[in-house]
């Protein structure tokens, strides 16, 4: 009885210390505040998304287009937006325009 | 002992608490060390729920009678492995389970996402919450380390529970119900923070993986345990608590499908929303319906006044799940359309209607009997040919859809090129229903449709393994490239072994039962059953008889010898005997039960291609495991897209 009410005691010892760790550690931090995305970065990693779908979408199409699943016509009718939309988000990551990022072309989606 | 757990009980719960209350508050205030300190204190809860469930182990392995949970659940004379297995045998240890599982599969995930501090911040009180539930019932409702003076003998454990199946068939299923906080806590931590872009999916993808292929063999395992253990022949009986798992697996199954239009097309951001919440929930539902006894079935073994707690919190959590939602409406409503309804992603769409249709009608089912006689105060229920009639009316489009799905590109397919990919499977789909009927299959209309459409379905991925193969330069080249997309595939074709196997053993199966004296015959299916006489039988814990039964028939000779057995304590337990023909890849199976004397009631199943049901489970969880094995390339490309604000993608 005795034993387990002891390494219960010293569970809880090492528990509180290691939830204590972070102020222990750092006693006084030049700045206690939380991380948080700039509304600038959010705008970026939106349109990193972005940039990130429409490369996908073009390897798929390539890729369907070369099984055979896409015909020709269908390609060719979706290659070029797909492109366009690509180059425009690579652009806007790029240069950082501020129309382009909060506006994305062709997808009409507003960056939050 | 028992202190020891109590005591360790009472530390998880202090540092759950914690993480919830100074969790919240950090994230709230945007305090970093507070912030960290909540994530040490739900880390720190991992290793003290498992001092306390390593207590409970330790009191089951020694019989300690002193446990009132033990003495309820175990005997001197039961077999070692089924005493440990005891610990999710009952209530308290199901609970303890839930919140080990909980803490590590918490500890863990945050952990490997520490460095998206923004998201994990909030992510760490939703943990904290769920934590805190279940830690308060252990404490203070539902102990499992009540003591006693020692009585002679425990209560021992229910026969049909003596399985070795259920060594593995609770555990998995728990891993699955739990699992399913992972992307809760996450979606809910990306609505406090508001950060509702794609992080918490990169971050909870294969957690929900792992929580839906554990559901899913869980409820397989189960299954076959119901079917050698139960011995009434069958495998599934829509009982209450067998669709309480099958409804969050549903609800998750649509949810892997719909995040996908997420990631592709930036779509359905509410609905996937919507989707993580109901499969949680529907998880706490199943845990609920298992353990509040609420509703009378086999499973329903363990009663007691958790009821209510349950009830409360599992509305807390749905109140929550909406009122997050609604709050971040503006930050989840996007702008991009469907272009057109013959696209993969509508077929998707369509996949999750029909899945969400089958799910909310199983649902129904399940709840009309509690609340009629909560509301008429009459007993009512909904039996089999209701939950059959939905699940052909949504079953069978969903196995014809997984055969669409993977013919139609993304975005718009022309009808010209729909014409050319559909025409293999298409015609694989007729040949096969008008061979079928030829055979005499017609006699059930499900079965000779569940049929052709797993043709087309089979037709449709070795089409796409055919094609791709070529494009790609080999299979292991194609697989490796796009790992979810093929390891969905062989999930598919897992589902369509899994449909071939229900509906042959189910739509054409031969059912016959007859009172046999030694000498006598009975005949079904091609097969002769003669009954030889009785043979006694003894085991660690029980007694028993087999009846010796020879079969013949289809050029086979083999005996089989179903039986009783009596536990002293426990009671008595069928017995079944299944012989498995691999050329019918289905089963013979019998049960047996004493008239008079050796007078036997001998009945017998013949189950065409049951098999396929079992073997499905390893091809869909090596399908899972496909879908889920990480892709360097992939980790490069998103740890370089988070890299302003976030840490590279987790498990």
């Amino acid at each position: 009885m005795e034993w387990a009410l002891a390494l219960a005691a010293m569970l809880a010892v090492v528990a509180v210390v290691f939830v204590a760790r972070p102020f222990l550690r750092d006693p006084s931090p030049a700045s206690d505040r939380l991380d948080e995305l700039a509304p600038e970065a959010r705008r970026r990693l939106a349109l990193a998304e972005e940039r990130d779908r429409a490369l996908a979408a073009l390897k798929e199409l390539e890729f369907d287009h070369r099984t055979g699943k896409v015909s020709d016509e269908d390609y060719r009718a979706q290659v070029g937006p797909l492109r366009r939309r690509a180059a425009e988000v690579l652009r806007a990551l790029e240069h950082g325009e501020q129309a382009r990022h909060e506006r994305v072309p062709g997808q009409g989606e507003r960056v939050p | 002992m028992a202190p020891l757990g109590r005591a360790t009980l009472l530390l998880a719960f202090g540092l759950v608490a914690y993480a919830l209350v100074a969790g919240s508050y950090a994230a709230w205030k945007r305090r970093r060390r507070l912030a960290l300190s909540a994530q040490n204190a739900l880390l720190a809860a991992f290793p003290t729920t498992l001092v306390a469930a390593v207590v409970l182990l330790v009191a089951l392995g020694r019989r300690d009678l002193t446990f009132v949970y033990v003495w309820q659940h175990t005997s001197h004379k039961l077999p070692l492995g089924y005493a440990l297995s005891a610990f999710w045998g009952g209530q308290e240890g199901s609970l303890l389970l839930w919140l080990l599982v909980l803490t590590g599969y918490a500890g863990l995930a945050v952990w490997l996402n520490r460095r998206s501090r923004e998201l994990i911040a909030w992510t760490v009180p939703v943990f904290g919450l769920v934590a805190t539930f279940f830690a308060f019932m252990l404490c203070f409702v539902s102990s499992p380390f009540s003591v006693q003076p020692a009585p002679v003998d425990g209560q021992g454990m229910v026969p049909s529970l003596q399985n070795p199946y259920m060594l593995a068939h609770p555990p998995l299923l728990y891993l699955g119900y739990v699992g399913l906080t992972v992307p809760f806590a996450f979606a809910m931590g990306a609505l406090l923070s508001g950060r509702t872009d794609e992080r918490w999916i990169v971050a909870t993808r294969r957690w929900t993986l792992a929580a839906w292929m554990f559901l899913g063999v869980g409820q397989l395992i189960g299954s076959h345990w119901a079917y050698v253990e139960i011995g009434w022949g069958g495998y599934y009986a829509w009982d209450p608590v067998e669709n309480a798992a099958l409804m969050p697996w549903l609800a998750a199954t649509a949810f892997l499908h719909s995040v996908m239009i997420q990631e592709k097309r930036g779509m359905l951001k509410v609905w996937n929303m919507v989707l993580v919440a109901l499969a949680f929930n529907l998880s706490l539902f199943g845990t609920f319906l298992t353990r509040s006894g609420v509703i009378d079935s086999i499973h329903s073994f363990a009663k007691s006044p958790i009821g209510g707690w349950f009830l409360g919190f599992l509305a807390l959590m749905i109140v929550l799940s909406v009122v997050l939602i609604r709050w971040r409406l503006p930050l989840l409503r996007t702008k991009t359309r469907l272009e057109s309804l013959v696209s993969r992603e509508a077929t998707f769409l369509y996949n999750n209607l029909l899945l969400v249709a089958l799910c909310l009608t199983i649902l129904w089912g399940v709840l009309y009997p509690v609340l009629s006689e909560a509301v008429r105060g009459e007993t009512r229920s909904v039996s089999k040919p209701y939950y059959n009639f939905f699940l052909h009316t949504f079953g069978l489009p969903l196995l014809l859809l997984m055969g669409l799905g993977p013919l139609v590109a993304w975005r718009r397919a022309s009808l010209r090129s729909l014409g050319k990919t559909f025409l293999v499977p298409f015609a694989a789909a007729v040949v096969t229903g008008v061979a079928l009927l030829a055979l005499g299959f017609g006699s059930s209309w499900p079965g000779l449709l569940a049929y052709t459409f797993g043709a087309f379905v089979v037709a449709s991925i070795l089409l796409e393994f055919v094609r791709g193969r070529a494009a790609a330069g080999g299979v292991f080249r194609l697989i490796a490239r796009n790992r979810r997309r093929y390891g969905g595939y062989v999930v598919h074709a897992a589902v369509v072994l899994l449909a071939i196997g229900i509906a042959g053993s189910s739509a054409y199966q031969t059912v016959r039962e007859r009172t046999l004296r030694p000498g006598q015959s009975i005949e079904a299916a091609g097969y002769t059953l003669t009954y030889r006489g009785l043979a006694g039988v003894k085991g660690p814990n029980y007694t028993g008889f087999r009846a010796l039964v020879a079969v013949s028939g289809h050029g086979e000779r083999f005996r089989l010898t179903p039986g009783e057995n009596f536990f002293p304590i426990e009671g008595q337990a069928t017995e079944a005997s299944i012989y498995h023909d691999p050329r019918s890849l289905g089963d013979v199976f019998t049960t047996a039960q004493i008239v008079k004397g050796d007078k036997i009631d001998l009945k017998v199943f013949v189950k065409p291609l049951i098999n396929l049901i079992w073997a499905a489970g390893f091809l869909f969880v090596a399908g899972a495991l496909i879908a889920m094995w990480p892709d360097a390339v992939e980790q490069r490309r998103l740890a370089a897209r988070y890299a302003a604000g976030a840490a590279p993608a987790g498990i």
